[in-house]
């Protein structure tokens, strides 16, 4: 089950290669650079997402009490994080040749960075707690406050906003791009939803099994 | 609960003296650090104070539990009676207006060494003030709690509240820039409305989750 969802996700990823660089044309202003965008965007929707795997899941973990859900916040935390990783690294490598400069403390930047340290910090406390029990607990409160957080950490960091492109695809008025970029676009979301799928299940499986042998 | 700390913290004193001196502390490490230019530090200064105020929250919060741990008091706090979200209030008020009382003193020291006149701006900024610090109690008396009894506790503590706290202090400093600056309230009206809303979420949540935080 879970190998054929790696497989699927490495088809994904074949696709989106094609798309991005084959199907997708070159854009004018920016040249090749911009296809970057399929691996940026993609990602941050994939990290935003297992945010609010890991979010739901720490809801259940305190209703039930059940070690799975824990670890699904755990694997979906930690993947969450890698993938806002991905996205700040592309970005940045993005916008050395675009905004002439690797990292500014433009809105869209600082808010996501603010996500990914508090993230990070839920990490930190994961490995911190020795006992399971109480490690989950705390894990599952400050997932909950985190994921809370996020509106409100982009909401004040939106109002000093200054140079970074509006949101491509949800804002009003709906999507201005061309279909075939929306298209290579949405190929990619795909491909990097079911790889981080792949992800959260592989390391839930680890999780299991690392509290198996300790017990 | 408020009245068992408050007691205890006024006969000690402990956390408000250190606090208190600590908050002049920080002014003359501000001071050092920048330089003596005064049109310079003028701009700096809402950050400067919401440094001050966070630093000495930091540290003034994160000792929220401290007498419960070392007098091995953590039992009976399980074991009062009520909700235990009684407790949250009531630990959630003792650091609010400890805190409170240490943001006036930094004020009043702000207000001396760098020449602010406060008189006619003390409303508008003591609003800001404090839905600011009731945002970072919140978040902080949580933490507190969930640190408590950890390893690196003095560690994950700031590691964890710093990045949460971050809308708040986005907002408290702008407002307080424009309070000091003479704008009126209604310039910055939206970055009120951010920290009422921040405050809302953190304390329901702290109140929705604290029992499980307590329980060990």
């Amino acid at each position: 089950m879970i190998r054929a969802l790696g497989w699927l996700a490495a088809l994904g990823l074949a696709a989106g290669l094609v798309m991005g660089f084959g199907v997708a044309p070159r854009e004018l202003t920016q040249g090749n650079v911009q296809r970057i965008m399929y691996v940026h965007v993609p990602s941050v929707w994939v990290a935003y997402l297992a945010f609010a795997v890991a979010f739901v899941a720490s809801i259940a973990y305190l209703g039930r009490r059940a070690a799975p859900a824990d670890r699904l916040a755990h694997a979906a935390a930690e993947v969450g994080t890698l993938f806002l990783g991905i996205t700040i690294a592309t970005g940045s490598i993005w916008g050395k040749p675009t905004w002439g400069t690797w990292w500014t403390w433009d809105a869209r930047l600082t808010s996501v960075s603010v996500v990914f340290v508090m993230y990070v910090g839920y990490l930190l406390l994961r490995g911190m707690v020795d006992d399971p029990e109480r490690g989950a607990r705390f894990a599952a409160v400050l997932g909950i406050i985190a994921a809370l957080n996020i509106p409100l950490v982009h909401f004040s960091v939106y109002w000093w906003r200054t140079l970074h492109q509006p949101p491509s695809l949800m804002k009003p008025g709906g999507a201005t791009m061309p279909p075939v970029i929306l298209a290579a676009l949405l190929v990619n979301f795909a491909a990097l939803a079911l790889v981080g799928a792949y992800f959260v299940a592989r390391r839930a499986r680890l999780l299991r099994r690392e509290a198996e042998l300790l017990a | 609960m408020v009245w068992k700390d408050l007691l205890v913290e006024r006969r000690s004193k402990e956390t408000l003296n250190a606090l208190a001196f600590f908050s002049l502390l920080l002014l003359f490490v501000f001071q050092f650090a920048l330089g003596p230019d005064r049109e310079r530090l003028a701009g700096v200064l809402p950050g400067l104070l919401w440094l001050g105020f966070v630093l000495a929250g930091l540290l003034g919060l994160g000792r929220t539990f401290v007498a419960e741990r070392e007098n091995d008091c953590w039992e009976g706090l399980l074991l009062a009676p009520g909700d235990k979200s009684a407790i949250y209030v009531g630990k959630l008020a003792g650091n609010l207006l400890l805190m409170l009382a240490v943001e006036a003193m930094l004020l009043v020291l702000f207000a001396v060494f760098f020449n602010l006149d406060l008189a006619g701006v003390l409303p508008a900024l003591g609003l800001v003030v404090v839905l600011g610090t009731l945002g970072l109690a919140a978040v902080g008396t949580l933490f507190a709690a969930m640190t408590a009894n950890l390893r690196a506790r003095e560690l994950l503590f700031p590691v964890l509240l710093l990045p949460v706290q971050v809308p708040v202090l986005l907002a408290t400093v702008k407002a307080t820039e424009a309070v000091l600056a003479g704008e009126p309230l209604g310039a910055v009206a939206h970055w009120l409305q951010l920290l009422a809303a921040a405050d809302a979420v953190y304390v329901t949540a702290g109140l929705l989750t604290f029992d499980f935080v307590l329980e060990g």
